[in-house]
């Protein structure tokens, strides 16, 4: 210490702080804040609106309250057929429209020439995760209500939410694939595999998370709708036998959470005032459920993967 | 020189990508067995010349081939030559090391998997790896860690088990693009003597910038400038007395 060499006078300590330095900090937490601020701003109403559900509704909520019909006019009872109902409904749409988007999707990014042809029907799916909810139902009712005479039914209603959120698969999925390094691809047809080998090999191993979370969205997207399922095969009520699981055939008509929600709280009178909050809590719940998993499937994926 | 030692003939040559005009007029006779180098400057189209040898440079609509390229003595463009079979007998290496994310053993036994109609037996894919890693020199590094995730591995090993994934297919050519520009000297000087240890039972055609590795690692040399040839020749030859004033100044550094 003692051998510290003095500095010249003049200059000023090396790495001292100065007022220029000081204002740069000052403006630095005021940005900090106004950021941080505008993510509570966010997350008030979002975690307001669960804690409000949750907190109404929770009373009512119970087995019993998921595996009873309703009952008395809709004014007492659960929701298992509701419950049942949407379920059948997101299942049954999903046999459709995961296996079909996931195909299309991988035939998009994969075969498809960069053509006028492939950018029309990229512009089609990108149009179609736009068309208002509202223009599904009519297109449901019309295609497969009617034209197709299925009737109001579990599998027009399924259909038309297939249709409806084909384009998250689609998009999810293309996202997944375009995701996948080219050089793995070259590497592949360098030792002539043919596409589908390489493909099967190593690109769909390699996307599956990202594809397993654009099924996962697409599920809780087809679970929340309304107006496609109204026009085109939910009732407001149904009576199904308590606890079979199959209680519900293609051909019939069901009911389901979301659209009970409505009916609980714009059509039925004297009904429980926590009613309408334990409904929207259980679909609440089960979407955040559905999606945790696909976070949780996803994170499992990733870290069992590096490249 | 008899037709048999030709490896890889082209005549004249051309390739568009849309409207630029990338080869021009490419007339090579490759010998067997030899190591040719191809240099250049950057742009020059070294790497298309390369991608043509395997038809790879189709895989984009956009591009537009004339001229005759024959692999063996046989057109590659003919109506039945099957692409599969053509990259199979022309193995590619890259720049960048690009082993499938997938295990060391998987990666050398890929091609054998892919190319035959039954499952290969166990001892039979056991004895492929075996002698591919032994020929690249990998063998005694890693036979023990066989499983590991051959993206893991360091980069030399990576570019060696590149080419120990060709091997197995046995393949006649091997092309390589700059296989050593993201590897150090250590694993420079590995990859050149692995390809001296090739030479005699494949043709190997290798794009370079490197005039040292040029001269040290080639039979044959190949100048090219902006799409053209412009000489090929006995490596020692071009280096010592090239024929055309343009080769003098590159390989002297005036450009590139
Ligand atoms: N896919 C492509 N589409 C359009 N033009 C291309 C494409 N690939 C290469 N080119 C052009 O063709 C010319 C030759 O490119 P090439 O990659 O063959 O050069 P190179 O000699 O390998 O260069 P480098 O030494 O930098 O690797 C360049 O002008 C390049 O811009
Ligand atoms: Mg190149």
């Amino acid at each position: 210490m003692n051998s510290t060499p003095s500095s010249p006078a003049t200059s000023p300590a090396p790495f001292v702080s100065n007022p220029r330095v000081r204002r740069k900090l000052r403006q630095e937490r005021i940005a900090q804040a106004v950021f941080a601020t505008m993510v509570v701003l966010m997350l008030l109403p979002l975690l307001g609106i669960l804690v409000y559900l949750v907190v109404r509704g929770a009373p009512l909520i119970s087995w019993e309250f998921l595996t009873t019909n309703p009952s008395k006019g809709m004014t007492a009872g659960g929701i298992w057929s509701a419950l049942l109902g949407t379920v059948w409904l997101v299942v049954v749409s999903l046999a459709f429209s995961a296996p079909i988007g996931v195909l299309a999707a991988v035939y998009l990014n994969e075969y498809a020439k960069d053509n006028w042809f492939t950018r029309v029907v990229n512009l089609a799916v990108v149009n179609l995760a736009g068309v208002p909810s509202i223009v599904h139902a009519l297109f449901g009712l019309g295609a497969f209500v009617l034209f197709f005479g299925m009737g109001r039914s579990i599998l027009a209603a399924s259909l038309t939410l297939a249709v409806m959120t084909m384009p998250v698969v689609i998009t999810a999925t293309r996202e997944a694939l375009g995701a996948v390094p080219m050089s793995f691809r070259e590497a592949c047809w360098n030792v002539g595999a043919t596409r589908w080998q390489t493909i099967r090999r190593i690109v769909l191993p390699n996307a599956v998370s990202g594809i397993l979370t654009g099924v996962i969205l697409e599920i809780s997207r087809k679970a929340g709708e309304t107006v496609p399922i109204m026009f085109t095969g939910a009732v407001f009520f149904r009576a199904i036998p308590e606890g079979d699981l199959f209680a519900y055939r293609l051909t019939d008509q069901c009911m389901a959470l979301s659209m009970h929600l409505y009916t609980v709280t714009t059509q039925v009178t004297g009904a429980p005032a926590a009613l309408p909050f334990a409904v929207a809590t259980v679909l609440i719940l089960a979407i955040i459920l559905i999606n945790a998993t696909s976070i949780a499937i996803r994170a499992w994926l990733r870290s069992h993967r590096k490249w | 020189m008899n037709e048999r030692d030709n490896s890889i003939t082209t005549r004249d040559l051309c390739l568009w990508y849309g409207k630029f005009q990338a080869l021009i007029n490419v007339t090579i006779n490759i010998r067997h067995g030899l190591i040719t180098s191809l240099i250049g400057p950057s742009g020059c189209g070294k790497t298309t010349l390369l991608r043509c040898f395997n038809r790879i440079n189709e895989r984009y609509g956009y591009v537009t081939t004339t001229g005759e390229i024959k692999l063996l003595n046989k057109n590659i463009y003919d109506p039945d030559v099957s692409l599969i079979e053509l990259r199979k007998s022309v193995g590619m290496v890259f720049q960048r090391p690009n082993p499938l994310p997938i295990s060391v053993y998987e990666n050398v036994v890929f091609g054998l998997r892919i190319h035959s109609d039954r499952k290969p037996a166990r001892s039979e894919l056991d004895d492929a790896v075996e002698k591919a890693l032994t020929e690249v020199g990998l063998w005694n590094d890693l036979r023990d860690r066989l499983d590991t995730k051959a993206t893991n591995l360091q980069l030399e090993q990576q570019q060696k088990l590149c080419i120990a994934r060709l091997l197995p297919l046995k393949p006649e050519i091997i092309l390589m693009d700059e296989p050593c520009s993201a590897l150090d000297v250590e694993a420079t000087r590995a990859i050149e003597e692995l390809m001296l240890s090739l030479k005699g039972r494949y043709s190997i055609v290798i794009v370079t910038h490197n005039m040292a590795q040029a001269r040290r690692a080639s039979d044959e040399c190949i100048f090219m400038l902006l799409g053209e040839i412009i000489e090929h020749a006995r490596t020692a030859d071009l280096f010592l007395n090239p024929k055309n004033p343009k080769t003098a100044e590159y390989i002297e550094g005036r450009y590139g």
